[in-house]
């Protein structure tokens, strides 16, 4: 097929063009919103299929070359990145049609906010320049700030508050970090910056104040406690953008930056995968303890997230294919939990675990997203979770890092015990009348993306060679 | 310029003042302000490693400091209108602290 | 049908059905069934066929790669058509006992839809080619069975259904930690005839450890003492269920898993030389003393059975664990042997509960001659858990009492001859209970039934599999049945 480069500057173009006409259309927003997420889909859908049989591209937006002009560039790892925000976002956009019909005024303002978060997640996953990225970062956090408060009320107003000083103190982390590089390599451009790496204190600073920053925004353990509250107290469709996407973008620069600038020593490495093992440990002991389902998959996304870091100490070809590879299993599981949670209390029900009997008869779909979405999380074969942690295993046995394993063993039990302490609540018989269930598309959305992260279980041969050369 | 070393101290120190306050200020506003002030610091930074290099100043971290000014309106916007909302919906300008259960 | 196609198209003949069964209304009876009979039937036709070619000499297996460096297969070996015929003949019998069973209760969709579901995650399980697929497959079952166990809804089959929950997915932590550390020792996980271990490079003391580990975790589903404790308490399921998990499917893997890693991931001989093999026959003897032990104690008549399951699965570690083709026929035989005897009691067990009400012992007084058909099963099954002839219980015993006098472990046989005591010790009191007792003046709880005490639908599978359990015993050394085959599988695995 015919490589077409002009694909990736569209799927920044499209979503930030229906975010302005849908909020200049406030009486058609739903339609322009629904239309923009199709083509924005469609965009990526593109994207992929040209990585996938040319290679990495590069586009120059306005033919002007960089350090000036701007450019996008698309490999791998970038490709994988933007499939799971369309699968993801796609889902969550016909989640959301429906979910919000109960609220009249919010949805004028949910689909202009969500397709700048889609335009700027697009844009972070195709920036070749680390200034870019900065503006992609800031654009991401504003709107992810404004999608959490669109929920109104003192608690969802607290935690986009709280949201917002985090990611704003983040993201001035990471523009510290790329002033002193760039003053002390020349350049903005990631492989170029690579090339010239330099040394000691000149890299360990700058390093240091970008890691700090993405650890900020990607919500580790013990920088976690902007999560629970903002992932938990959002309207569901956008905690389930929240915890499958935002967070992974963050994650995904992280990656970068460790691949082109390597550090020296162990000893971040290290302290990155002790606090992983923190999270995950940590994290699924507080699910465990939450009464409300939303604030159970928020900590969920905590502890998840810790493993995602253990590739850190292992460092190996193997370990980071397995924490991308889990990156990805889990942004749709955590889509598909966190859709199936907004099932449960589309009308007007409350989220509390030990009434979910009631719900459960008459939503017997939900209940299958919820757990084909929460054996993924568990790495319960098969699915996507299971390939990313078998990945992990693999490289912590052959390095003889038993400990690694250890934790991941034994977050992966945690992890059932939280999803089977759900499940085993909804097989209950109830005594009283089955409440009324969600509409068929909700429900639908929230399954096909479950069968997503399940069905990613069976893709690993074809996702695998898209890292070959993105991986170190 | 042999300024500029001077001018980079400052906006590291503006930077590390701004970081103390935002953590240690309760009252909202203040930690706005302080939000501003880091960026200042970031942006006065940036300029003045631009001036530190022999030869002609370097437009590449000018050009940055705009757009970091752009995004710092942009944010400083929201922030405030966050604000205003929080303090009439709970009645307080400061964030309640966070507590890892439920309420 | 192509290589690969045939594992596929067996498998997926419980997958397809099962997948649309969930998406039946409560109402469609019929369709419900038909489906269910359907699947079962062309499973076991495919199965023919395939048994066909494997003694023409064709060879069938399927591989997909499923994890870089690793691929997802499906493979008919002996040992895999032998677990996969017990599977679908047993699965066609619970299938018609359930569907008379669950006749008037809630949620049968959800119920027949795991049912499918389970037997697909057994019968991939059993034809399984390396350890990787194995595992899925292991953990699909633990994830398909768990619905079964806590279909009634109360609070026990929550309870119960956490206790299962937290052994089986802690044993399948154990096998996958060691299945990847195995990968990374020995790079290839594929079965292989007399093992794969012998000549690589490993630290005894590592393959020692992954041995443990890999046991320690199919050794939950097969109730090694003392991984044993969610047997006794999955019986609140519904009769099916406990038919099903107890002949069939859960335990019925567990000892499969165990066959698999000593035979063909480690080698029988590869095992003892490693100094593994005795604590594991040790293990297993003791569970065959403890199961039949506790077994005595117990007044509900689901109980006894379970821990009687505790102790019979454990003949087949025992079988296993002693090196010697005698000892290997003993056990892989009994394998078959005992899933027809359990599967009697279950569903006799079954009728009495459901159309009398009966689930204490001291409530069997009389049955015999209200339910004669059904306590005729019962008592075939129970003098084969005995072992007396000329019972198909009697045969397995006999060859591992042989085997373990060949390969000079004298211990062995008195444990055998202890355990056949103690099982006397709690079927006898029932069988005279049964048939010697006067009746009660009342039934617990009598369900009316025109004519018949217990309708056709739940006789009859009792009825055929007793008549089975009789015809093994009987005709042996007939060619085709269980003990034929088992000594063919023996010979290939021993052969040099």
């Amino acid at each position: 097929m015919t490589v077409w480069p002009g694909a990736l500057p569209c799927c920044v173009a499209l979503p930030l063009a229906g975010a302005v006409l849908a909020f200049l259309l406030p009486r058609r927003v739903v339609a322009v919103g629904l239309c923009a997420a199709l083509a924005t889909a469609a965009g990526s859908a593109l994207v992929v299929a040209n990585v996938t049989a040319g290679g990495a591209l590069r586009y120059a937006i306005g033919g002007w070359g960089a350090p000036l002009g701007i450019e996008l560039a698309a490999d791998g790892l970038s490709a994988l990145m933007l499939a799971a925000t369309a699968a993801v976002g796609l889902a969550v956009s016909v989640h959301a049609r429906d979910y919000l019909l109960a609220a009249p005024a919010a949805p004028k303002a949910f689909w202009p906010l969500w397709l700048f978060l889609w335009s700027a997640l697009n844009a972070l996953f195709l920036s070749a320049d680390l200034f870019n990225v900065y503006v992609t970062l800031e654009l991401m956090g504003l709107s992810a700030v404004a999608l959490v408060a669109l929920a109104g009320g003192a608690a969802a107003l607290a935690a986009a508050m709280r949201y917002l000083l985090v990611s704003l103190l983040g993201s001035l982390g990471w523009l510290l970090g790329v002033s002193l590089l760039y003053h002390a390599t020349g350049t903005l451009d990631l492989e170029l910056m690579a090339a010239r790496a330099p040394h000691g204190l000149a890299l360990a600073v700058p390093f240091g104040a970008m890691t700090a920053g993405l650890l900020l925004k990607t919500g580790l353990f013990p920088f976690h406690a902007w999560l629970p509250p903002a992932h938990g107290s959002a309207p569901a469709p956008v905690s389930a953008l929240l915890s499958a996407l935002v967070i992974k973008a963050s994650f995904y620069l992280l990656l970068r930056l460790w691949f082109a600038l390597p550090p020296h020593g162990d000893g971040l490495a290290l302290l990155l995968g002790v606090l992983g093992a923190a999270a995950a440990l940590w994290g699924s002991v507080q699910a465990l303890r939450q009464r409300r389902l939303k604030l159970l998959v928020a900590y969920s996304t905590v502890a998840q997230l810790g493993y995602l870091f253990l590739a850190f100490p292992l460092g190996t070809e193997l370990a980071w294919r397995g924490a991308v590879y889990l990156a990805l299993s889990h942004a749709l599981a955590k889509g598909a939990m966190f859709l199936a949670a907004g099932c449960v209390t589309s009308r007007g029900g409350d989220d509390d675990i030990g009434r979910l009997d009631r719900v459960a008869q008459g939503m017997p779909l939900t209940l299958a997203a919820f757990a084909l979405a929460g054996i993924s999380l568990a790495g319960l074969p098969p699915s996507g979770g299971f390939v990313g942690k078998w990945l992990l295993l693999q490289a912590a046995f052959e390095q003889g890092q038993y400990q690694w394993a250890v934790v991941l063993l034994a977050g992966g039990l945690l992890t059932a015990a939280y999803v089977f302490r759900v499940i085993g609540h909804a097989f209950m018989q109830s005594p009283g009348a089955a409440v009324r269930g969600a509409p068929g598309t909700m429900q639908w959305a929230a399954l096909l993306l479950a069968f997503g992260a399940v069905a990613l279980g069976f893709l690993a041969p074809w996702a695998a060679p898209l890292l070959d050369g993105v991986v170190p | 310029m042999s300024s500029a070393p001077l001018y980079a101290a400052a906006g590291v120190a503006l930077f590390l003042i701004g970081l103390h306050a935002l953590v240690w200020q309760r009252h909202l506003v203040r930690k706005i302000i302080a939000v501003n002030v880091m960026g200042s610091g970031a942006s006065l930074l940036l300029v003045a490693l631009g001036h530190a290099g022999p030869g002609a100043t370097d437009p590449v971290p000018q050009a940055m400091v705009i757009t970091g000014i752009v995004v710092a309106v942009s944010a400083t916007g929201l922030a405030l209108s966050l604000t205003l909302r929080l303090a009439r919906a709970s009645g307080q300008v400061e964030l309640p602290r966070p507590r890892d259960d439920d309420r | 049908m192509s290589g690969g196609a045939l594992p596929l198209a067996i498998v997926a003949s419980s997958l397809v059905p099962g997948l649309v069964i969930f998406a039946l209304p409560e109402r469609a009876v019929a369709a419900r069934s038909a489906l269910n009979l359907a699947g079962a039937l062309l499973k076991i036709g495919l199965l023919v066929l395939m048994m066909y070619g494997v003694f023409h000499g064709r060879s069938y297996e399927l591989r997909v790669p499923l994890v870089p460096g690793l691929d997802f297969v499906l493979h008919a070996d002996a040992l895999s058509l032998m677990f996969v015929n017990l599977s679908a003949v047993l699965w066609l019998a619970t299938t018609v006992y359930a569907i008379a069973y669950l006749e008037r209760s809630p949620n049968r969709s959800r119920f027949f839809g795991f049912f499918c579901l389970c037997v697909t995650a057994t019968v991939g399980l059993a034809m399984a080619g390396n350890l990787l697929t194995f595992l899925v497959f292991y953990e699909m079952l633990t994830l398909t069975t768990y619905p079964l166990v806590v279909h009634r809804g109360t609070e026990a089959a929550r309870r119960a259904g956490r206790s299962y929950l937290a052994h089986t997915l802690a044993g399948g932590m154990l096998l996958l930690a060691g299945t990847v550390w195995l990968y990374a020792e020995a790079g290839t996980l594929d079965f292989t005839r007399r093992g794969f271990l012998a000549g690589l490079p490993i630290d005894p003391r590592v393959l020692v450890a992954i041995f443990v580990l890999l046991i320690a975790g199919v050794g939950v589903k097969s109730a090694l003492v003392p991984l044993h404790g969610w047997l006794p308490r999955a019986m609140v399921a519904p009769a099916p269920v406990s038919a099903l998990l107890h002949a069939v499917a859960v335990v019925k893997a567990g000892a499969f898993g165990i066959v698999r890693i000593v035979y063909d991931v480690y080698g029988i001989e590869f095992a003892a030389g490693l100094g593994v093999t005795l604590p594991l026959a040790v293990l297993a003897a003791t569970t065959i003393l403890y199961g039949s032990l506790r077994a005595l104690f117990q007044d509900d008549i689901k109980r006894r059975l379970a821990f009687s399951t505790i102790s019979q699965i454990s003949y087949i570690t025992l079988g296993i664990a002693i090196a010697g083709p005698v000892a290997t026929v003993g056990g892989l035989l009994h394998l078959v042997h005992q899933g027809f005897m359990k599967i009697t009691l279950f569903f006799c067990a079954g009728n009495l509960a459901e159309t009398l009400g009966v689930h204490k012992v001291a409530d069997l007084d009389g049955t015999g001659r209200r339910a004669p058909v059904t306590m005729a099963a019962f008592t075939v099954a129970a003098l084969g858990m005995i072992g007396l002839p000329p019972t198909a219980g009697f045969i397995s015993k006999w060859y591992l009492g042989i085997g373990a006098l060949q390969a000079d472990h004298g211990w062995v046989v008195a444990v055998l001859i202890g355990s056949a005591l103690l099982n006397a010790a709690y079927f006898l009191p029932l069988l005279r209970r049964i048939w010697f007792a006067p009746p009660p003046a009342r039934w617990p709880a009598e369900r009316p039934h025109p004519g018949r005490a217990v309708s056709l639908a739940l006789v009859l599978p009792p009825f055929l599999t007793a008549l089975a359990v009789l015809a093994w015993g009987l005709f042996a050394s007939a060619p085709g049945l269980p003990l034929h085959w088992v000594k063919f599988i023996a010979a290939w695995e021993y052969a040099p």
